[in-house]
């Protein structure tokens, strides 16, 4: 989605311009602008509060209140792994183990080749096939660590173009 | 004319590669010069056999699955389009399945038939009587029926959701709101998701009923983010809705109105408490309410607010098609009507059956399960979500009914059934229990705020064997603080999971000792 996260304080505004007359705005409008920037940058808040008549101080308990929301940049991959308990009967705490180990990074992390950021998620709702994972919008079931290290070489692998 | 040809467009599919099936069949028959028409229903549930595709034929449906991309060449060449039965995946008729003709199918009849987001598939499957019905009553008179139904709430709490809309309906209000609760967290759950991704319209005509009911125009579905899929399907559902006159000013030339919306919301498991969903709905930190005001006189915004879960408000339209009398033929005792279990965690054939209450938990599990994926024998089964008890063996014949289960200490919830074999260490999980309540408490309660970091420290004490009798009693008194103190069922019914994993399995206490202590000396 971001490959380097791009975004202006333009058109940050432009979402909570849009937004802003909603019952409930500030939902949608985090939404809005975590979509178009990967995160809610911190120089968003007072954009926000502004526009909601509210304080930074109140923005700011609800972005950290919510596990989606982040205040820094993701990597260009969102990984989520899933850790509830259906997975977990499908041998999910063995997955969790392989995946730490092979992108070498914990929960809430990103490689500092800023491929993948690494969240845990309790249920993706894909309980009879788990265990489960989440790249960006795609869910992906009945994942061994062989399927998973399939799936990061995928991701990871660059076209190269070459000149003759 | 061209053959029909049906792939689910449901997460469940999807995740296990149906786009690349959806590809391949594409690209078979374009080089064999058949012409298809490629729908993408809604998942039939019986999630083992996905991604399962069907074929229309002159004597109905032929099923396939469960399909990967490599077995639509070959699939082809076995006949697929004509129906045939040859290949080893053919399944016949998808009705004739044993898992799906022994369910009793009222909520999810049109589950994997229709294009979800299609009007006229809806409308050709009984689609908007129950609506065409309610136009043509008062609200009291639709609060009666579903009253005479005698529906209780599906999502967890089973309150009667006739006298939750008879108090909103006896409310005078300017603006009164219906709330559907599509926060889904609860582990080993998919029902709702069900709902919203094969058959959507169904929710969107029980929420409309639900404002004609009580009075309210404005509905929101405040689905978790979790469900990408359910998101998209819902939007085009409504979109859909709106431009065939069934949302909007004036539905179906009635004079009546009635908006809805989706809402997303972020991650947080406490979210699908219903005063806290209000809280982020509202845009604010989703920390509990004090109830009273019930929502029902003081939700939304102060307003007097419906809030159900999904699968309450897509039973209200059969209960509006049919009557009353046909939804509570079903069922036993105070628990009419139907309730689909959700089949989840180590088992062959994970899915969604929905049965009238009354089965035996082994029932449900010898005729559809089909043993556990491992071959391990059966040990554990969490029921109820991440908040309800462990039971072992020797309460597996306990009826499927809210009141036969919570004579037992134990909670039917929202229905998901969680299956661990034999390998499972219970103390690890309980000690994961106290480890989500820690991860998704909203704080407002000191017990469980601070209650369940101190359960996994006391329960990692009691693992590593140090002093294990004295550290059982503390966390029973822990547990009871928990229950006593606490405002909601996150901190109040955490301590369910973690004492029935001890009382019912407590040969794991040594077991985990001596498993640690092996690990320790490794290093």
């Amino acid at each position: 989605m971001n490959d380097l996260v791009q975004w202006d304080l333009q058109e940050v505004q432009e979402v909570i311009t849009s937004l802003k007359h909603k019952p409930g705005a500030l939902f949608p409008i985090l939404h809005g602008i975590q979509n178009l920037a990967g995160y809610i940058p911190a120089e968003s808040l007072p954009l926000i509060a502004d526009a909601l008549h509210q304080t930074r101080a109140e923005i700011h308990g609800v972005v950290t209140f919510y596990h989606l929301f982040r205040m820094t940049p993701p990597g260009r991959h969102s990984l989520e792994v899933c850790r509830a308990e259906a997975c977990q009967a499908r041998g999910s705490r063995a997955l969790e183990a392989h995946v730490k180990a092979k992108l070498g990074i914990d929960y809430h992390q990103t490689t500092t080749d800023r491929e993948f950021s690494l969240e845990d998620v309790y249920c993706l709702g894909n309980c009879a096939c788990g265990p489960s994972i989440r790249i960006g919008d795609d869910i992906i079931g009945r994942v061994t660590p062989e399927k998973f290290d399939q799936l990061v070489d995928e991701l990871t692998t660059v076209a190269l173009e070459i000149r003759s | 004319m061209s053959i029909k040809i049906y792939v689910p467009r449901d997460t469940t599919t999807l995740a296990l590669g149906g786009e690349k099936v959806v590809s391949m069949i594409l690209a078979q028959a374009e080089s064999r010069g058949i012409d298809i028409e490629l729908v993408r229903n809604g998942s039939r549930g019986l999630f083992w056999l996905e991604p399962m595709i069907e074929v229309q034929t002159g004597n109905g449906r032929v099923a396939y699955g469960p399909v990967e991309a490599r077995d639509v060449a070959a699939l082809f060449d076995a006949g697929l389009p004509e129906g045939k039965s040859t290949h080893r995946l053919a399944l016949g008729d998808p009705e004739e399945i044993p898992y799906l003709k022994k369910q009793q199918r009222l909520t999810f009849a049109r589950a994997g038939i229709t294009d979800p987001v299609s009007i006229a598939d809806y409308k050709l499957h009984d689609g908007f009587k129950g609506l065409e019905n309610s136009l043509a009553l008062s609200g009291q008179m639709i609060v009666d029926e579903v009253k005479a139904s005698g529906l209780r709430g599906r999502g967890g709490a089973a309150f009667p959701t006739g006298i939750k809309w008879q108090t909103v309906h006896d409310c005078a209000a300017d603006q009164k709101y219906i709330v559907c609760n599509a926060d889904e967290g609860d582990s080993g759950t998919f029902a709702d998701r069900l709902v919203m991704e094969a058959d959507p319209l169904m929710l969107v005509e029980g929420m409309i009923i639900a404002g004609l009911a009580v009075g309210s125009t404005q509905g929101y579905i405040y689905l978790r983010s979790e469900y990408p899929v359910a998101h998209q399907i819902m939007k085009e559902a409504i979109a859909n809705a709106y431009q065939a006159g069934y949302l909007g000013e004036n539905i179906q030339g009635s004079g009546k109105k009635f908006d809805l919306e989706v809402r997303l919301g972020a991650a947080a498991y406490i979210c699908g408490e219903e005063t806290s969903l209000l809280e982020s709905l509202e845009g604010k930190r989703g920390v509990v309410r004090f109830k009273p005001p019930l929502p029902a006189i003081k939700g939304l915004f102060g307003q007097p607010t419906v809030v159900n879960n999904v699968l309450s408000l897509a039973a209200v339209p059969f209960i509006m098609a049919h009557g009353s009398k046909a939804y509570a033929d079903c069922g036993m005792g105070r628990s009419r009507g139907t309730l689909p279990f959700q089949l989840a965690g180590n088992i062959k054939q994970g899915g969604l059956v929905e049965l009238a209450f009354g089965p035996t938990l082994r029932e449900l599990l010898d005729d559809f399960a089909g043993g556990t994926e491992t071959g391990l024998p059966m040990r554990a089964i969490q029921v109820g979500g991440p908040l309800g008890a462990y039971l072992p063996q020797s309460q597996w014949d306990t009826p499927l009914d809210y009141e036969a289960f919570a004579a037992i200490g134990a909670v039917l919830g929202h229905g998901g059934v969680v299956v661990f074999d034999e390998s499972v260490d219970m103390t690890e999980q309980a000690r994961f229990s106290m480890e989500f309540c820690v991860e998704e408490s909203c704080g407002k309660c000191t017990p469980c705020r601070i209650g369940s970091t101190r359960g996994v420290e006391v329960i990692d004490k009691i693992r590593a064997g140090d002093k294990v009798e004295a550290n059982l009693a503390l966390l029973d008194d822990l547990c009871e603080t928990m229950i006593d103190g606490s405002l909601c069922a996150m901190g109040s019914m955490t301590p369910i999971p973690v004492k029935s994993a001890f009382k019912y399995f407590p040969e794991d206490i040594a077991l985990a000792h001596s498993r640690m202590s092996i690990q320790t000396e490794a290093k």
